[in-house]
């Protein structure tokens, strides 16, 4: 048996050599000797066990089975299956490791086979010059050009790689950026707390990982639970990090293994993690909606998490049908106005409180039946009279401290009290036993539960765009800040001084 | 657990960096923050749990434990047994990698320890930087050409 180890040192950062070399059909577009590649049977290329049937620029056919694959170790290990060459048990694997001291990666490929004697060294050069040097020299060369910014390739080159083990919430550069790596504009909160901790600030920008997208974004949606992420109050931001979990954009890059999406397709997303407040990131496309014509990035960008979350709540949480009445607060906010519109469509009687006038005058062009103004008068005194002493079969309630107990006390026997959120506070501790006393149910939904994956997410985006196109909702034009006055956003928000939905836009 | 890792391309062959670097009592010959060391109970330095102790520049006394040496790996680890830096649980290896390309290292120190969370920025700061990467640009320097 032969051992033959390589190795060299690329001047570029690890992730970005590994973007190149994790792709096991990759080789086709960087390495000399070889004129054409493809996976078998259509198999993913980071699926271990994957053959990849190649030919080499002199004709000769050749087929390897990926063995192994690691991005936690950066390494990857195949054998050879057939060959126009005596390379017996060729097993081969490449690994990668971070060269902290100026952001270089060492590239070590090694191989262990067992030629016949008489071939020996005519084969352990081939393998050596012949593949390792050479592919050594040909990404070395690929860098070198993509550094300088040439274009790379008539068929674009993934611009890929990041950390795979890496969330895709943006990491904000912990040093002056190098002048390799590429920054966007963000808002970063370095620590919990008020709205000025909306901070904008230049962030490193890697290249999407494998299985990433980026997307520049052109509009951003502005929530309450980024408030919530902001505060600390939901753990979904570990400062330093980048708010914001809706937004509309534009997709600029596609990871190698990233099947569905292409460069230029217009696109919006509701999810987390966090880092929608950002002009661009890099974020896995699995909860992407793409978007069609008729539907704005505005209204993508103002309406969708709303509306994803106005159609659970209706839905999913509770099945709202034709004749319940229900009951909604902050009903001139952005899910609000949602619930109101969409409640009436399912054929609910609805009865939504607001804190002002200005803003019962908007509820009621929504098509509210009942508008209350509770700084005026207690709505579940309201309710009731309005409903002849029953009760709301359903209460929508994000306001949280300030209308909980309201909530429960405006609620009909075997009514259902749904806290999707506490703008004016935590809603304390409630002994449930009291709740007997109508058979109320309580439910405290988390988006995520009913959106995290593609399957649960695609009927409420279907749902909610068919509302739109119907007409059952319309998305009002939404407030907007640039990007850059976020904390603007937030303090209006915070202060209930808006209406309708707050978006924010990148400079140009 | 806390990790720290720091790497350098040392302009050397492997087999002449570790030369040097596997004498666990030859860190005043080439870390420039140790004046003094010793190996305790008269022991060899390559014997397998020996105890450095070694003075650093600014007075700071340190005692290391030789826990693994290895010709074939070419690497070297090792646990703090007492030191100022208020560390738990501390252990290190430094590894050389040949590279084949240039005939150079690759060498590769990392540490894991426990500490109080609100020293850990600073320990990750003092050992990744002060320690590991000072004492790899020395080794660097020593070597260049």
């Amino acid at each position: 048996m032969v051992r033959v180890c390589q190795s060299t040192i690329i001047d570029a950062p690890i992730d970005e050599v590994w973007a190149i070399l994790r792709d096991f059909n990759g080789h086709e577009r960087w390495h000399p000797a070889i004129a054409f590649s493809e996976i078998e049977g259509g198999e993913p290329v980071d699926a271990v066990g994957s053959v990849r049937h190649f030919r080499l620029n002199d004709g000769g056919e050749l087929r390897e089975q990926l063995l192994a694959l690691s991005d936690k170790d950066r390494r990857l290990s195949y054998c050879l299956l057939e060959a126009p060459l005596p390379l017996m048990g060729y097993v081969a694997s490449l690994r990668l490791k971070p060269v902290t001291d100026g952001d270089a990666t060492f590239w070590e490929w090694r191989s262990e086979f067992h030629p016949p004697p008489h071939r020996r060294d005519e084969l352990v050069r081939l393998v050596t010059e012949g593949i390792y040097q050479a592919g050594f020299a040909a990404v070395h060369a690929l860098l070198r050009r993509r550094n300088a910014g040439a274009p790379v390739e008539a068929r674009p080159l993934p611009a890929s790689v990041a950390p795979a083990s890496s969330a895709s919430a943006p990491r904000v550069a912990a040093k002056a950026a190098s002048i390799r790596a590429e920054t966007t504009r963000a808002i970063v909160v370095e620590r919990y707390g008020g709205p000025e901790e909306l901070q904008p600030r230049a962030i490193a920008l890697p290249p999407p990982a494998p299985d990433e997208v980026r997307i520049r974004h052109t509009v951003i949606g502005v929530n309450f639970i980024d408030v919530y992420c902001r505060t600390g109050f939901f753990d979904l931001l570990q400062p330093p990090g980048v708010p914001g979990m809706e937004a509309a954009g534009i997709i600029e890059a596609v990871g190698p293994t990233v099947s569905g999406f292409s460069i230029g397709d217009r696109v919006a997303y509701a999810c987390p993690p966090v880092g929608a407040y950002s002009e661009r990131r890099n974020m896995a496309p699995e909860l992407l909606v793409r978007l069609s014509d008729d539907v704005s990035d505005e209204t993508a960008a103002a309406g969708l998490l709303k509306g994803v979350t106005a159609s659970f709540l209706l839905h999913d949480v509770h099945a709202v049908k034709r004749g319940d009445i229900v009951l909604i607060h902050a009903a001139a906010g952005g899910i609000g106005q949602l619930l109101v519109q969409w409640a009436r469509h399912l054929g609910a009687t609805v009865i939504a409180t607001v804190s002002s006038d200005g803003k019962a005058r908007i509820v009621e062009r929504l098509g509210a039946h009942h508008v209350i103004v509770y700084s005026r008068e207690n709505f579940a005194e309201a309710v009731m009279r309005l409903t002849g002493g029953r009760g709301a079969d359903i209460a929508y309630d994000a306001v949280g401290n300030d209308t909980f107990a309201g909530s429960l006390a405006a609620l009909a026997v075997r009514g259902h009290l749904v806290s999707f959120g506490q703008a004016s506070g935590p809603v304390g501790n409630w002994d449930i036993g009291r709740f007997a006393s109508k058979s109320i149910t309580v439910s405290r939904p988390n988006y995520a539960h009913y959106t995290d994956t593609p399957e649960k997410l695609a009927p409420h985006v279907t749902s909610f765009f068919q509302a739109l196109r119907q007409g059952a909702v319309r998305v009002e034009a939404p407030t907007r800040y640039a990007l850059a006055n976020a904390a603007d956003a937030h303090r209006d928000l915070e202060l209930r001084r808006t209406t309708g939905a707050l978006v924010l836009v990148p400079r140009a | 657990m806390t990790k720290v890792y720091v790497s350098s391309v040392i302009p050397a062959p492997a087999a002449e960096v570790w030369k040097l670097v596997r004498n666990f009592n030859a860190l005043p010959s080439w870390a420039p923050f140790v004046v003094e060391s010793r190996i305790e109970q008269n022991a060899q330095a390559d014997q397998i749990g020996c105890i450095r102790s070694f003075t650093l520049r600014d007075g700071g006394r340190i005692r290391e434990r030789l826990l693994a040496l290895s010709d074939y790996d070419l690497s070297c680890s090792y646990a703090i047994l007492e030191s100022p830096m208020a560390v738990e649980n501390y252990v290190a290896t430094l590894s050389l990698t040949p590279i084949t390309d240039g005939n150079l290292t690759l060498a590769e120190w990392q540490a894991e320890f426990d500490c109080a969370p609100d020293r850990e920025a600073t320990l990750m700061q003092q050992i990744g930087n002060g320690v590991f990467q000072t004492a790899l640009t020395a080794l660097k320097h020593r070597f260049g050409r």
